[in-house]
């Protein structure tokens, strides 16, 4: 019996030791996340219903008019401008992300079926432009894309854009930077994907009547949907607050969600606007993430596609 | 998943000539192959001229060592691969142009190549769905199937809740619920242990016979090959050694590769013959009726030991230089001058001699077998 009881409070004094122990190794994490998200998320929240001050800076009382702001009521009556932004931010990372699906799907694919030695130093190649500064980046494409350019002339020459416009700025421009910038970030996931791919697979649909077309839309495809959610999640989301890119290379007519928020912040013109227009993005975002979950949960045959 | 499943009832352009599938089991086919020819890159030859019959309703192997074309084999017949130069045809069909799709051939792959992101059912109708039957008689032929191989409470589960057996009577089953005009086997039971691998020989085999279907199996293991086959296709370097029932493989190999690989070491070259009477490196033995070739085949489990020096006619002296015993049996090195031969002798309870004995090896005339390298 007291043999019992010595390891009950060896356990117990045990247990308080690893409490302790947890409370170490958790707090620095929790605190950072409290005092750099939660907080600022919660003052972010505040501010967007407060009113206008002086300077652009909130002040009381309560108010939902920033609300109606963003919605397009100002003083001049109602302007769809701010709902433009907001579906040309969606179009914009609907059509970029497509884009960058269509494009990294076959690089994917190509880099599996390379020699294994190679393989690391073909996604070597994919990752080590975002190894550079995004905005360094931004610009290059500005000094490609620019009126003037080989690239500008021969889209001129093929009568895509009139004479002396150049291909920057533009929407055009803006997808193209979207495109290439969040590129790696799909084509990682898809490689992991495609890499746990038995090719036997192709080969079993094939003998199992499936022509070449089938077998990849019955085989291949499902099994590399994991890898396509979650490379659209990683490319849409930030897509979709983009600012560097639209700011650089729209040109001020490409302008999306996220410059409409910097503006306000930034220029000092009015920061519960800008804080209601980071809460809806926030809220498109939430909605984006559920419905890449409900689709992964149907085409996942019921399993959970984690993202 | 019946969402996607119901999603391309309408694709079905490029779908195979559904075959009648109400019918009971169709003939078995034949296969005829004539002058196959197949190299990988520059200098690997997988197939060097291959001409080879195949009966209707035969368990057939296909046995080699690694590269001797046998896989390489296996996948021309499902179309996976072209043939350089040859023609194939299954039923008298000739389909050396047919694309795997269209072949009424399936194939069990030696990694089975289940498909994880479907259940064991959708597996199994995966080449019924591709051939645009309709949902209700998949559903019935699933179940036949799944009843057949004894897997009815595993159709509901995903593959990679299945143990290695269990995966390999999935990847049989998927392949046999097309009803095919040939089932092929590549090394389907390599990756299981001993004991498991030798249960699903038995069922595998008694599948094949109560179908009737034609079977093309690959294998390296010699012993697998003869439980299992009707008729053995013996492979190296691209070229058809040998073909013939187990017996004859076994027993009259063509060749040095054939004796070999059926596991034969007693082999020994021939120096001068007179009629009946070989010279050989053991001595002067007595065949038979010897035929051609220049090396003599002598099976270990033909020979006898008797105790002491005893003469006659093929009487070896020799000394026991190693014993294994297996209970069963136990196997012999014997010394004779300086060459080495190997006996086994069954334990019928009777004396067997010990390591430094001496003793007479006896032959038997017709179990003499010659050969050439």
């Amino acid at each position: 019996m007291a043999y019992s009881g010595v390891t009950v409070s060896a356990r117990s004094r045990g247990m308080v030791r690893e409490s302790r122990h947890l409370l170490f190794t958790v707090a620095p994490g929790a605190t950072w996340i409290i005092v750099f998200l939660v907080l600022p998320s919660a003052y972010l929240m505040g501010v967007a219903f407060m009113s206008n001050g002086t300077y652009g800076l909130p002040e009381m009382p309560l108010s939902l008019e920033s609300f109606r702001r963003l919605a397009g009521f100002g003083f001049l009556g109602w302007s769809p401008g701010n709902l433009y932004t907001l579906f040309r931010s969606l179009w914009q990372t609907l059509v970029a992300t497509g884009l960058v699906v269509i494009v990294a799907y076959p690089i994917a694919y190509y880099i599996t079926t390379c020699r294994e030695k190679w393989r690391p130093i073909m996604l070597l190649l994919v990752v080590v432009p975002s190894w550079t500064n995004q905005v360094i980046r931004t610009f290059g494409w500005m000094n490609l894309l620019a009126p003037g350019t080989p690239l500008s002339s021969l889209a001129e020459g093929l009568g895509f854009i009139s004479p002396n416009m150049g291909l920057y700025p533009s929407n055009f421009a803006v997808t193209l930077g979207l495109v290439y910038n969040f590129l790696p970030f799909m084509v990682l996931p898809l490689y992991a994907a495609f890499e746990k791919l038995d090719t036997a697979q192709v080969e079993a649909a094939q003998d199992l009547y499936a022509s070449p077309v089938r077998a990849f839309w019955h085989a291949v495809f499902p099994q590399t949907l994991p890898g396509l959610l979650a490379g659209t999640v990683l490319v849409a989301i930030p897509a979709f607050g983009m600012y560097v890119i639209p700011e650089l290379l729209g040109g001020g007519k490409g302008m999306m969600l996220g410059n409409l928020v910097a503006t306000q912040f930034a220029g000092g013109a009015n920061w519960p606007l800008g804080a209601a227009g980071a809460i809806l993005m926030l809220i498109a975002t939430f909605i984006g993430l559920y419905a890449m979950r409900r689709i992964g949960k149907r085409l996942g045959g019921g399993e959970e596609v984690v993202i | 998943m019946s969402d996607s499943f119901t999603a391309d009832v309408t694709e079905s352009v490029d779908a195979p000539p559904v075959v009648d599938t109400d019918e009971p089991r169709r003939q078995a086919s034949s296969i005829e192959m004539q002058g196959l020819h197949k190299r990988f890159g520059a200098d690997t030859v997988a197939l060097d001229g291959v001409d080879l019959t195949i009966e209707a309703g035969e368990f057939f192997t296909l046995l080699g060592p690694s590269g001797c074309g046998k896989t390489t084999l296996l996948r021309i017949l499902a179309g996976l691969e072209d043939a350089d130069a040859g023609e194939l045809s299954i039923g008298g069909r000739t389909i050396t142009e047919v694309p795997p799709h269209q072949r009424s051939v399936n194939t069990v792959f030696q990694s089975y190549a289940l498909f994880p992101h479907l259940s064991v059912r959708d597996n199994l109708a995966f080449g019924l769905k591709m051939r645009g039957l309709p949902a209700a008689e998949r559903d019935a032929r699933v179940a036949r199937i799944a009843e057949f191989i004894k897997l009815g409470d595993l159709v509901d589960r995903r593959v990679e809740q299945l143990s290695g057996g269990q995966r390999q009577r999935i990847a049989l089953a998927r392949a046999l619920v097309n009803e095919p005009d040939v089932l092929l086997l590549d090394e389907p039971l390599s990756a299981l242990d001993a004991g498991l691998r030798s249960q699903l020989q038995v069922e595998l085999l008694r599948v094949q016979k109560r179908l009737g279907m034609t079977f093309v199996f690959v294998t390296h293991d010699q012993q697998e090959a003869m439980v299992m086959s009707d008729r053995i296709a013996v492979l190296n370097g691209g070229i058809i050694q040998q073909v013939g029932p187990p017996r004859d493989v076994y027993e009259r190999p063509v060749n040095a590769f054939v004796a070999r690989f059926m596991g034969h070491d007693n082999l020994f070259a021939i120096t001068a013959r007179q009629g009946n009477r070989l010279t050989t490196t053991l001595g002067e033995l007595q065949a038979e009726s010897p035929g051609a070739g220049d090396l003599l085949l002598i099976r270990p489990e033909t020979l006898d030991l008797l105790a002491g020096d005893v003469t006659g006619v093929n009487h070896l002296p020799a000394r026991v230089t190693e014993r294994l015993y297996r209970g069963s049996h136990a196997e012999y090195c014997l010394a004779i001058g300086d060459t080495t031969l190997q006996a086994t002798l069954n334990n019928r309870g009777r004396h067997l001699p010990e390591v430094g004995d001496r003793v007479t090896v006896v032959v038997a005339p017709e179990d003499l077998v010659t050969l050439s390298e």
